[in-house]
């Protein structure tokens, strides 16, 4: 099949389904559900009133710096305590207590040290991005094939050659599969916090258009905008997989 | 009085590698295996040898030490007269074709060791290798894209590109279809004559042992000791219908305890 009709199936997939939903609509008694065409409406009104950029921006904005810089930090942090099997047994138990709790748990802590606004969303985002970075780091380590490793000493690398020529490439098609679900992740966290502790974003759209008026053609407008842009997220991400040096660690082989 | 030294015949060439004593205990949950039981092994200059043994012998163990990835409990290993303390790249190991890495392409794997080297000289250890092994054509393709004689061949032509002096092989051939071990053999045998490496060669395959070395070093099951070193005095191309090299094979089968017949 070529590439256009790959497309295709999927598109008529969610054609019949928003037809489905804009017929059922029409038989609700009370209003349960804006239909598609309202939503569609809220869409465009909201790039009328110059919102829809402005929130997709706020959203961006927040993601983008809490994730950069998680990544930042527990990439590179993941890398040396998998290098070091005492550093990973050492951190390990602390990594195990603190993954279980929620990103959005430290929400009151967030805005009790920032306050509300940017810097408290960021830091949540931050917070939910760095242990899933660190954790795929240090198992990307810990998967490097021994023969790689032995390999490359045994043509004379020194420990630094080791690090930039053996380790460097061989977790990286591991960690772009980390940072694409963690980028998930993120997109998840910033529109919890943005109900919560800021006053623009798609996540606070939802909240204002609701507590403003029970605009829901709005709510459910600013949730297709979080799938839309989270789709193409994802894509980005993944379109680093088809890299050719990279292919190897997504084969079956 | 002549000196004896100076009439010494043309065929006693010197001692390449000399094993002493050679012990090996691996310890795990307060169990202590002995896998390595007193090995002398001594190798000389351009010669191929194979460690041949039952799997799980130890003789891939005696080979790490060997090539300095592991050092034994007891014992010492000697090259041209140094104690070997741990890996060097005028020595490379050989792994199964799983070696090569998988995010260099033919020529950047080929090039690996080479970092030492000018840019002209690389190029052109590149292209001598990627001909060596009949990779021609190949040079962008990814490990990923070959098939599993062609790894084999890319991972021996990466270790041949630093020109070492000794290769270690371990099993090289093992994962590798019939038809393709044979072919594989016969390149490794023309490389070989073509540069005169070292070469101790780890298998569990007798006929590969007498197809291949100038001698075979049997191995006892574990804790493995040398049983008996065999000469495989049939010069190259060998005939293996060759009632000479029947008799050496069927030796060697009668050595390790199996009969030859099924």
């Amino acid at each position: 099949m070529s590439r256009r009709l790959l497309w295709l199936r999927p598109a008529a997939f969610i054609a019949a389904l928003l037809i489905l939903w804009h017929v059922a609509i029409q038989y609700q008694s009370i209003d349960l559900m804006p239909g598609p065409l309202a939503v569609v409406g809220g869409i465009a009104e909201l790039a009328q009133r110059g919102l829809l950029l402005k929130y997709i921006v706020a959203s961006l904005f927040r993601v983008t710096w809490g994730f950069t810089l998680a990544a930042l930090l527990a990439i590179p942090l993941g890398l040396m305590v998998g290098w070091h099997r005492r550093a990973d047994m050492a951190v390990n138990p602390l990594i195990q207590i603190l993954r279980p709790i929620s990103p959005l748990a430290w929400i009151p802590i967030s805005i009790l040290w920032f306050g509300v606004g940017d810097m408290a969303a960021i830091y949540l985002i931050f917070l939910a991005s760095f242990l899933p970075l660190m954790v795929t780091a240090i198992n990307a380590v810990g998967g490097i094939a021994p023969v790689h490793l032995n390999a490359g000493r045994n043509f004379g690398l020194s420990s630094v050659q080791l690090i930039y020529r053996v380790l460097y490439p061989a977790v990286i098609p591991q960690l772009i599969v980390g940072l694409r679900i963690t980028l998930g992740i993120a997109w998840l966290v910033v529109v919890a916090a943005e109900m919560i502790a800021v006053n623009s974003g798609l996540g606070f759209l939802i909240v204002d258009a609701r507590n403003a008026g029970n605009r829901y053609d709005l709510v459910v407008a600013g949730m297709v905008m979080i799938g839309v842009i989270g789709l193409l997220l994802d894509n980005g991400m993944r379109s680093l997989e088809k890299i050719r040096s990279l292919r190897w660690g997504y084969s079956e082989d | 009085m002549a000196q004896p030294v100076l009439q010494m015949p043309q065929t006693a060439v010197s001692t390449k590698l000399r094993a002493r004593g050679i012990n090996m205990t691996f310890k795990r949950d307060g169990v202590s295996t002995n896998v390595l039981n007193n090995v002398d092994l001594e190798v000389r200059d351009g010669e191929f040898v194979c460690l041949l043994g039952p799997s799980g012998c130890g003789k891939s163990t005696l080979l790490n030490i060997l090539a300095g990835f592991l050092s034994p409990s007891s014992g010492e290993v000697k090259i041209d007269g140094f104690a070997v303390t741990g890996p060097y790249p005028r020595r490379i190991f050989v792994f199964q074709e799983r070696g090569v890495f998988p995010w260099l392409s033919v020529e950047g794997n080929i090039e690996f060791g080479l970092f030492k080297l000018s840019k002209e000289e690389r190029r052109s250890r590149i292209a001598h290798y990627v001909k060596l092994v009949g990779l021609q054509g190949f040079e962008k393709a990814y490990p990923g894209e070959l098939s599993g004689g062609m790894k084999q061949r890319l991972e021996v032509a990466r270790a041949l590109a630093v020109k070492p002096d000794m290769l270690y092989l371990d099993e090289p051939f093992g994962a590798l279809d019939s038809i393709t071990r044979l072919i594989m053999r016969g390149e490794l045998l023309r490389i070989w004559e073509a540069e005169r490496k070292t070469i101790i060669f780890v298998t569990h395959d007798i006929e590969e042992s007498v197809q291949l070395a100038d001698r075979v070093v049997v191995m006892s099951a574990r804790p493995a000791r040398i049983q008996k070193i065999v000469d495989i005095d049939i010069p190259h191309p060998r005939d293996i219908s060759d009632p000479r090299y029947l008799k050496l094979r069927d030796g060697i089968f009668e050595e390790i305890g199996l009969a030859h017949k099924i």
